[in-house]
């Protein structure tokens, strides 16, 4: 059997100071990967939530994202019109042919933003399940009204209900508030196609997104769009088009949440390997003992490295509790595929907290494992004579 | 045959360029049951002899067994087996772990065996018992005196029924009397356990205790 594991906890209990900073330490880096992590799967989720996959979004052939895609109006008649376009029972295609524009906002705290805005027909609403009004009221269809966004109410001047905002050259009046079950639309604001186009490009949608009658046959509905010669256009299920979006900009967090964290973690792996290598040498005489009574050292090894990883628990025990006030606070950043700014929450996942915990762990061992070589080659004779263990 | 045979056994240290001859060419026999007395002056090399008995450290020259093991032929993973089975050691510091109880202190050796939790229970109450501490199980080192200490290392050092005891100074930083009660019991080891002991003192009482006396002094082993 090997050395108790109760030696090693009442030995970290014995010198609290040094272990809680080394912890923390490992708490602080866990924090910072973390929490760049919950940014990335923030982001995400509200990609991923956008999309759904029962819809079909149309754009232009080659555009991957709605701001550089143009579909004529009749492209979009002739699509709607087809077998596959799923319909409200008195016979209106569940589909809506949108305009798609950036416009410039002033932020509330300073400075302006893109936000997109989208011009929708009604059957949107219908289309799109996962959006309901929170505030106020629809639209009127011929009217210069808007709804805003969950996320983005409060966060640019005259998003409140009764408000103006300017952009287009027009007026437009704030209605309503709507929600989209925490998907990038809440960072959206929502008018009429038809007043929309007139105001912007002119006579061309950006997108077309409809139901399908049966969502088994996404293939063959992009078959026959795609193979259809009048229509140089590219379909894509919705929930992939928008999940999409959010590869490039996850990646680079995931990236550089490891590289950050990385680099912070060899501050943290030297406090280690100088708490160990101090307990180490404090605890000569003991490691003596262990060794005269006929305990390895490949024992000795695994106790001061299980040592090691104790401490490191505790740090990204800390280093989680730190990070759990983020979930769910929300901020923003630009979609490099849109570019228009989405707002999305922070998303601290039990998997993130577990991964955190093993990052602390990992620093442990790497941090532990000379200082613990150190106590396991150590000469029996040579510590026994050093003395005394108070 | 002895249970301990010492043959022709040195020891040289180097220090840099300078060679330290500690002893050259010893022998000594100790048989089973005998409880012998080592001593001689400071730096005479009475540990330098105790460690090499233990395995703790290689001769320069020469062979030492124990009953059926060659300690000097054994590898330092077939030695830390051997001496958790074989070899109670106590020093003069006692050397206990401080964040262990009195009860964990002794139990230490018994966790390199494949005894039972029960049954390792059994043995640390057992020789608690022997030294008389059985109500101070749950104590800290720092709760016991210097005497009780020893008391609980000798208690260590024998709850796995080692093949001999080797002791070095035992009561060395101790008064007269916990001195006094750790040489009873180590007679009592002895008499009643039939523990085979070597025990190196520089204490004229501690040595009137053994059944004979052994002088190390200059390299040189006289009886
Ligand atoms: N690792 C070493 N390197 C060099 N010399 C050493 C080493 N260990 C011990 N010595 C020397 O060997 C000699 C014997 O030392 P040892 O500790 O065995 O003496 P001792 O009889 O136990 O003395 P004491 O009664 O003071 O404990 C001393 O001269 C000591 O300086
Ligand atoms: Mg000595």
């Amino acid at each position: 059997m090997a050395i108790p594991v109760i030696y090693n906890l009442r030995s970290v209990r014995q010198r609290p100071v040094s272990t809680l900073f080394t912890a923390l330490g490992m708490g602080l880096v866990v924090l910072v990967f973390i929490a760049m992590m919950a940014l990335s799967r923030g982001f995400r989720s509200a990609l991923v939530a956008t999309g759904s996959r029962e819809n079909v979004i149309v754009v232009r052939s080659g555009a991957d994202s709605e701001l550089i895609s143009g579909l004529g109006r009749e492209t979009a008649q002739t699509i709607t019109g087809m077998p596959f376009v799923a319909r409200t029972p008195d016979g209106r295609p569940l589909a809506s042919p949108e305009v798609y524009v950036l416009v410039s906002l002033e932020r509330l705290g300073g400075g302006d933003a893109l936000v997109t805005a989208r011009g929708i027909n009604p059957e949107a609403f219908q289309v799109r399940k996962n959006v309901r009004i929170i505030a106020g009221r629809m639209f009127n269809p011929g009217a210069p009204e808007i709804l805003v966004g969950e996320n983005i109410v409060g966060r640019f001047a005259g998003t409140e209900v009764g408000g103006v905002i300017s952009f287009a050259n027009r007026d437009w009046t704030v209605v309503g508030h709507f929600a989209a079950g925490g998907s990038a639309f809440e960072s959206e604001i929502w008018g009429e196609n038809e007043q929309f186009m007139p105001a912007f490009r002119g006579e061309v949608f950006q997108s077309l997104t409809f139901r399908m009658r049966d969502s088994g046959a996404f293939q063959s509905i992009r078959q026959t769009l795609e193979d259809d010669p009048r229509l140089p256009v590219d379909a894509h299920r919705e929930y992939d088009f928008y999940a999409n979006q959010s590869y490039l900009l996850t990646r680079i967090l995931s990236f550089a949440a490891t590289f950050i964290a990385g680099i912070m973690a060899i501050g943290a792996i030297f406090g280690a390997v100088n708490t160990m290598y101090a307990a180490v040498s404090a605890r000569a005489p003991e490691i003596a003992v262990l060794l005269t009574l006929g305990f390895r050292p490949l024992g000795v090894l695994g106790s001061f490295l299980f040592e090691a990883a104790l401490i490191a628990l505790l740090g990204g025990l800390l280093g989680c509790l730190f990070s759990l006030p983020l979930n769910g606070i929300v901020t923003s950043t630009t979609n490099w595929q849109s570019m228009s700014e989405v707002a999305f929450a922070f998303r601290v996942t039990p998997e993130l907290l577990l991964r955190g915990i093993g990052f602390a762990l990992v620093m442990g061992l790497v941090g532990g494992f000379f200082p613990a070589v150190k106590a396991a080659r150590q000469p029996v004779v040579q510590a026994a004579r050093q003395g005394t263990i108070a | 045959m002895a249970l301990l045979e010492i043959r022709n056994l040195s020891k040289v240290y180097q220090r840099d360029s300078q060679m330290i001859t500690v002893f050259e060419g010893i022998d000594l026999d100790i048989e089973a049951g005998e409880f012998l007395v080592l001593m001689g002056p400071s730096g005479s090399g009475k540990t330098t002899l105790l460690n090499l008995v233990a395995g703790l450290d290689k001769p320069t020259a020469g062979t030492i067994s124990v009953g059926a093991a060659e300690v000097t032929e054994m590898s330092p993973r077939q030695l830390a087996a051997w001496r958790s089975r074989h070899v109670g050691f106590i020093f003069q510091l006692y050397n206990l772990l401080p964040v262990l109880t009195a009860y964990q202190n002794v139990e230490l050796p018994l966790l390199l065996t494949h005894l039972s939790k029960s049954e390792r229970r059994e043995h640390v109450m057992t020789v608690l018992e022997v030294v008389g501490l059985s109500d101070r199980a749950d104590h800290y080192p720092r709760q016991l005196s210097g005497g009780e200490e020893q008391r609980v290392a000798i208690a260590r050092a024998v709850v796995s029924d080692p093949t001999v005891i080797l002791a070095d100074e035992p009561t060395g930083d101790l008064d007269a009397k916990s001195a006094d009660e750790v040489l009873t019991l180590m007679q009592r080891l002895n008499g009643e356990f039939n523990k085979t002991i070597l025990l190196v003192t520089h204490d004229q009482r501690a040595a009137e205790r053994g059944h004979a006396v052994m002088h190390l002094d200059k390299g040189v082993l006289t009886g």
